[in-house]
Order: structure tokens, then sequence, then C-alpha cells
């Protein structure tokens, strides 16, 4: 195969970037590597998706989050600051015609939500929410 | 001019606490409950009551206005298992002899209460049951076991309003726990009436304080994720102020509980309440 | 089979045909996380409901994938297209290999 110069050098810096990196961290975050895995590495964009969660969390044990996404085939919750990321993935069926649900999730301290929504088209979207979870001065 | 720095820094005490706490309607299951009311005479420095409901956050207040949304609810439908069980030696369940839970209706409003000579809490009332009457052993205080029961018995009054009684034979129990209320303790050297009387409505770090109302107890706690008892609560409170607690059904927290249900007489019982 | 383990469902009893009918789901459930250790410090291990279905009429409605940061008690709020009379069934799969399940019927005309 021939390659110009402009794509040999392009594939150096890139392979200089990676093993600078190491092979394991290829991503910013454990967050961003799910959401790469849930998009097979598609870019998100904003879109109709919407995500409600509460500015500040009484309390990170139950917080409640609701996604609404019309037009989606199924959309995932994450949580950045968890120690694991992944909090849901809800997949729509035939019967649902909102496309959207509410749950109570674990949050371990202040930190992006994020939902990430695959459509019917194959195109993808994202919303985050930011929740400052306290914890309380007296409740022990 | 010492008075008037004073006056200046207690206004701007009420000032910080005026606006803590919200206006919101108490409406569960589509029933309004008293949920605000004029403080009883006997309480000197509170004009009005609070449902503990009034601190929370709007998410944590929206739960229990719907029986379904209610995470405590999941152990009440314990406590109705629980109430139907044979357990003991007599080969009875609660149900043998209290055939409709729903005649308890009232009985939360009024405990505790003093029988014969003694101060008695709903906890002791349903051990006296399984230990002479079921041939079963005491439940702890505090146990999943307890609380669910106790949760079931208190629903049955939700909506009634607080009403114990605390003259007559009462008289020395309620003073005792109203001398205990303003008793500092603890390497933190506080009383029950430092945060719950002095500072309601203000923020303690991140937790907004509250009067320390009991009407909703037991309580679901977002913070444990299950029903929490009376007791424990108090437990935790001292704990926290670095005291070394009284014991959970012992003569001190009984009378304290008797003193602070008077604190919230005419509110409306929530039980099983949703809070923090 | 997790003790305690009770599901709890809230759907409508009737419906007008294509109504779009809200369903409140809720599961006791622990759901022990992974994290947290016990007196001795060795992890608790993980121990969930790993994932809930909700059918009508045989069609799928909605099917969650549940990960330990889901709450203690797993609740789902969500919305049913329902075309006709029929019933609904739930399914929650907890990771110790127990299945639970309820159903609730609904009178559409």
């Amino acid at each position: 195969m021939e390659l110009s110069r402009r794509k040999l050098l392009a594939l150096g810096a890139s392979s200089i970037a990676l093993m600078g990196l190491g092979t394991s961290v290829a991503f910013a975050s454990k967050a961003d590597e799910a959401i790469a895995k849930f998009t097979g590495g598609a870019a998100a964009g904003e879109g109709t998706l919407e995500l409600t969660a509460p500015e500040i969390a009484e309390n990170g044990n139950t917080v409640p989050i609701e996604v609404n996404a019309p037009g989606a085939v199924s959309v995932t919750v994450l949580a950045d600051g968890n120690p694991v990321p992944n909090v849901a993935t809800f997949n729509f069926g035939k019967l649902n015609a909102s496309r959207s649900a509410s749950t109570r999730i674990r949050l371990s301290k202040t930190q992006n939500v994020i939902a990430v929504a695959k459509m019917e088209d194959g195109s993808f979207q994202m919303a985050k929410a930011n929740v400052k979870v306290t914890i309380g001065g007296c409740g022990g | 001019m010492g008075i008037k720095l004073i006056s200046f820094v207690s206004a701007l005490v009420f000032a910080g606490s005026a606006y803590a706490q919200d206006s919101n309607q108490l409406n569960v299951e589509g029933e309004l409950f008293v949920s605000t009311t004029a403080a009883p005479s006997h309480m000197e420095n509170v004009d009005t009551l609070y449902s503990g409901w009034h601190f929370r956050s709007g998410e944590t207040q929206a739960l229990q206005l719907d029986d379904f949304d209610n995470p405590g609810m999941v152990f009440i439908d314990q406590g109705i298992d629980l109430f139907g069980k044979v357990d003991g030696s007599e080969g009875k369940s609660c149900q043998s002899c209290h055939e409709d839970v729903e005649d308890f209706a009232g009985l939360r409003t009024q405990l505790p209460r003093v029988e014969d000579g003694q101060l008695v809490s709903m906890e002791n009332l349903v051990n006296d049951c399984r230990t002479e009457r079921m041939g079963a052993e005491a439940w702890k205080w505090s146990s999943t076991n307890m609380t669910a029961v106790t949760g079931l018995i208190g629903l049955q009054s939700r909506g009634m309003p607080m009403n114990v009684k605390i003259d007559g034979d009462a008289a020395p129990f309620w003073e005792a726990g109203k001398e205990l209320y303003y008793t500092r303790v603890g390497q933190l050297d506080m009383s029950c009436s430092n945060c719950h009387e002095d500072n309601y409505g203000v923020m303690i770090r991140a937790d907004h304080l509250s009067q320390g109302q009991i009407n909703g107890f037991p309580t679901y706690r977002l913070k444990n994720a299950k029903l929490n008892s009376i007791h424990n609560r108090f437990k935790g409170c001292m704990s926290n102020i670095r005291a070394t607690p009284f014991q959970e059904g012992g003569k001190e927290f009984k009378a304290l509980e008797l003193y602070i249900a008077s604190r919230g007489e005419g509110l409306a019982v929530e039980t099983p309440s949703v809070r923090n | 089979m997790a003790s305690g383990v009770k599901p709890r469902v809230k759907v409508p009893k009737k419906a007008s045909a294509d109504d779009v009918i809200t369903i409140k789901t809720l599961i006791s459930h622990k759901m022990e996380s992974g994290q947290r250790k016990d007196g001795d410090g060795n992890v608790i291990p993980r121990s969930i409901i790993n994932r809930f279905v909700a059918d009508f009429n045989g069609e799928n409605v909605i099917d969650v994938t549940l990960e330990p940061a889901i709450s203690t008690n797993p609740y789902f709020q969500f919305d049913a297209t329902v075309p006709e009379t029929g019933e609904f069934h739930f399914t929650w799969y907890d990771d110790d290999g127990d299945v639970y399940e309820t159903k609730k019927k609904i009178t559409v005309s």
C-alpha cells in the first residue's frame, strides 16, 4: 500500500500518543470508556434527550432521576464520579410510547449524571446534569 | 449598648430562620394533613410547630405524598406479614387477638402513656403481647421486625393529631423528659433545644435543622434506607454530639419521648414519614 | 432465595384503547453493591437485581439493565401504550439466579 507522507505522519503521531498513554487508558475516564462502549465510538450530540436530576441531593443513597428520550431505542445512564460509572440501561419496547423512565440512584459524591440515548436512526444523543451530594451536618 | 448588640444579633438569627421552612402543603394520597399548627401553651419559646417534612428538599417531600412512592411502605408490607404470622409457644399471631389492625386507630397519638404507674411506649406494648400472651421472644427495640410492626400500627393513626397526656400520673415523667431536653450533654456540650428549639430552620453544614418532631416515626430515612425508631434516632443525635447515649427502651429515652411527643401536639401523625 | 424480596406494582385497572398509562414498580431488595466492607474489612460481595422486564400481552414495554448504583428497593416509573385488554407481566432477575414475577390485568375499552 502506498502511503503518502501525510498519512504516515498522522499514523506515527497517533501511535506515539497511544504509546504515551499506555494501552489501557485511551479514554479520559471510566465514564468516557463506558460511553464509548455504548456508542461504539460514535459522537453523541445534543438533541431532544432530557435528563432530570436534583441540583442538590439530600442524600446520595436515593437520588431521583428521570430520562426523557423521544425517538430513542435505549438510554444508558452513568455517574462519572461513582466507583463504577454504569447505572442502568433502559431498553424501550414496542409498547413504550413515551420513551421515558424514572428511577432512584446512588451517587457516592458530587458528580455528573450522564444520559446517552441511542436513537432509532442509529445516532446518539447525550445530556448531563451535575448533582451536588451533601454530607449532613448532624444527620450522622 | 450591650443589650442593643445582643438584640441585633438575635434579629439576624431570626431573620435567618424566617424563610427557612417552606409553606408547602402536605397532601398525602389526596388528603391534606396538618403539618403546621400553633404550639401548645407549655412551650414557652416556640410559637408555631412545623412537621419535619417542611425542612426536607422537594424531592424528599415528594416521596411521602404517594403510598406507592413512599419507600417506607415496603416495610409496612413486611409489618402486615408479621402481624399475621404465628409466633411463639401459644401458636398465635397478632391477628389471632387483634383481628383488624385498623382497630389501632388513635393509639399512636397517645403514646407514650402511663399504664400501671409505668410509662410505656408502643414497643413495650408489642413486646408485652409477644412475651406474655404469645409466648414469643421479645423483639429488639429498633429491629426490622419491631419497626415494621410499630410502623403498621402507627399508620392506622395517620392523619390524626398527636395528643399525649402530660398531666396527672404522666406529669413526673413529662417533667423528667423536659429537663433532659434542656440539659447540655456530651463533648459538644449541647442540648436538644440548642438545635431544635433555638436553631430550627438554620443549616448545620449541609443539613436543614428541623424542630425534632416525632410525629412521623418510625420514619424511613434516606440515610439507611429503612424504618428507624424514635429511640434509635435519639441515640444517633446523642452520638453526634459525642455524648454517651441513653439506652433504647430505657427510662430516660421514654421520658424524653413523652416530652417531645407533647411538643408535637396537634401535628398529624405521618407514620411512615420520609426523612433524610 | 434472597429473603424478603417482594415486588409491588401500580397499574391502572382501566384505560381506553391506545391510552398511554403510567406504571410504577418497586421491589424490596437490598441491592448489595459490592462496595461495602464488613466488620472484619472483607468486601461484602455484590448481590443485586440485575434486570427488570415489563411485557404486555407478550410484547415488550421496557427492559432495564440494573447496575449496583440503582438504589436499595429498585423503583421504576415508565409509560406503556395499551392497545387492548390484557395482562402486564413484570419480571426481576437476581444475581443469585432467583427470578421474581408479578402480573397485573388491565381492562381496555
